[in-house]
């Protein structure tokens, strides 16, 4: 989640104060992300020096300033919006790293391992669900974020379970059951 | 009070060098109002224990003990009147019957078990209302679309007196807004005090139930301990805040 253009997305519907951006901030993360009213103006400072935004001179003095967005500042959020996040790097997690050392470790059962972090998985994806339930108090932005978490956290089971079966698979056929690394390959990711 | 007991429940096919143990000593016990979800890769005994459990195969050993009665001691006939009344089994390729209307698949059972066609009826297209599907109930099954067929069926597997609710993959193929809908559906019933046992390969279909069991070469391998309540995952999120 990236604020400073999340900042900038609220200020492309108008001029706004930073309270104001505090608040909105929250209520459109459905209130999963508390942002604190520093972030918000040390934000606002680097947007204006950037000459991404523009603040309006406060009227008189102790009042508010407001702040609005540049023309640089929407071309800054259009580009933003349609970049793709990377994605591209080979996967370094730790999990991945975790039953890939389980294979060397003796004694220890990789599908032991992968059982234990499959069962931590589904019971914080419990925990997602149970937000869920009740649909009279969930709102459309809050249904986004947790959808996307649930998603995250499934796409990892899934791949728990894609390792298992395939580590199941080539202990019964010795032949592919080789973990030892393949002399020349390497994973390599195009940017 | 539980509702549905496997006790050390073993099942075989086959006999010699081509013996299969589908599952061995499962143990599982599911509460009135609880919804438990049996997660393990194909061929772990996930069908093997859910048919057990609904009496329509017998196990090689062990018991299992529905409403307090254990299967070993009845009769043919209080088995076949149990899975009329009690039981509802939702299949994983919905075996709703072609010739039948969307209400009259659901009236069937209630038909089976002798009442009134026209009552069976009524009850069928309450079933209907209240799963918001009033509108298909004269729809014939290829008329419907693949989510809205599968909550037909389990629309079938409640209507009536029934507690005890068993799905095999209830979400087959359907995408997630209708596998969405689907646990919805049973989670409501389980609200009402139905038990409901829930086999599945898809995480996010576990993630409804209360309680997740791992089935693994035909055992139960872990289950979820109870989650704590969900502020306490929206605090650590918070902790963990935005990136910058
Ligand atoms: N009627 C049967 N005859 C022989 N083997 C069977 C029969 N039913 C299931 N099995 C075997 O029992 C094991 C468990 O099957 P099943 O319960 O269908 O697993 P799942 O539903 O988890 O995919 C598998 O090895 C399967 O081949
Ligand atoms: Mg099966």
């Amino acid at each position: 989640m990236s604020v400073r253009h999340a900042i900038l997305a609220l200020l492309s519907e108008g001029p706004k104060y930073g309270l104001q951006l505090q608040k909105e901030f929250e209520s459109s993360t459905g209130e999963v992300w508390p942002l604190n009213i520093g972030q918000v103006y040390t934000t606002l400072q680097r947007l204006e020096r950037d000459g991404l935004v523009e603040s309006d001179e406060a009227e008189n003095e102790g009042t508010q300033k407001g702040f609005h967005i540049t023309d640089a500042g929407s071309t800054e959020l259009s580009s933003w919006l349609n970049t793709p996040p990377d994605m591209t790097s080979p996967p370094r997690d730790e999990l991945v790293i975790k039953v890939l050392s389980a294979l060397r470790v003796p004694g220890v059962s990789v599908h032991d391992v992968i059982q234990v972090h499959r069962r931590y998985l589904i019971e914080l994806m419990q925990q997602w669900t149970r937000l869920k339930e009740d649909e009279a108090d969930f709102d459309l932005t809050f249904a986004l974020v947790v959808d996307a978490e649930l998603f995250r956290l499934d796409s990892v089971v899934r791949w728990l379970d894609t390792a298992d079966g395939r580590l199941k698979r080539a202990a019964s056929e010795p032949s592919v059951a080789s973990t030892g690394p393949r002399l020349g390959r390497r994973l390599v990711v195009r940017r | 009070m539980s509702f549905l007991e496997l006790r050390r429940v073993s099942k075989s096919y086959g006999a010699g060098a081509a013996e299969v143990h589908a599952i061995q000593d499962v143990e599982l016990s599911v509460e009135c109002g609880a919804l438990v979800a049996v997660m393990g890769p194909s061929g772990s005994g996930k069908s093997t224990l859910l048919t057990i459990a609904g009496s329509l195969e017998e196990p090689t050993s062990g018991e299992v003990v529905i409403d307090g009665e254990s299967l070993q001691t009845m009769t043919r006939n209080d088995k076949s009147r149990l899975r009329r009344r009690t039981i509802g089994y939702v299949f994983q390729d919905f075996n709703l019957l072609a010739g039948l209307t969307a209400v009259e698949n659901v009236a069937l059972p209630l038909e089976l078990d002798g009442h009134s066609a026209k009552k069976a009826h009524a009850a069928g297209m309450g079933a209907l209302e209240e799963l918001g599907l009033a509108d298909r109930a004269t729809h014939y099954p290829d008329q419907l679309s693949g989510g809205e067929r599968q909550r037909i069926s389990i629309a079938r597997a409640v209507v009536g007196e029934r507690r005890l609710l068993l799905a095999d993959e209830p979400s087959g193929a359907l995408d997630s807004t209708n596998g969405e809908a689907v646990m919805r559906m049973i989670l409501g019933a389980c609200k009402q005090g139905v038990a409901a046992v829930v086999v599945t390969h898809d995480a996010q279909l576990a993630s409804w139930a209360d309680r997740v069991v791992f089935l693994r070469d035909g055992r139960v391998v872990d289950q979820t301990v109870p989650p704590p309540s969900p502020e306490a995952l929206l605090e650590e999120s918070s902790r963990s805040g935005p990136r910058q």
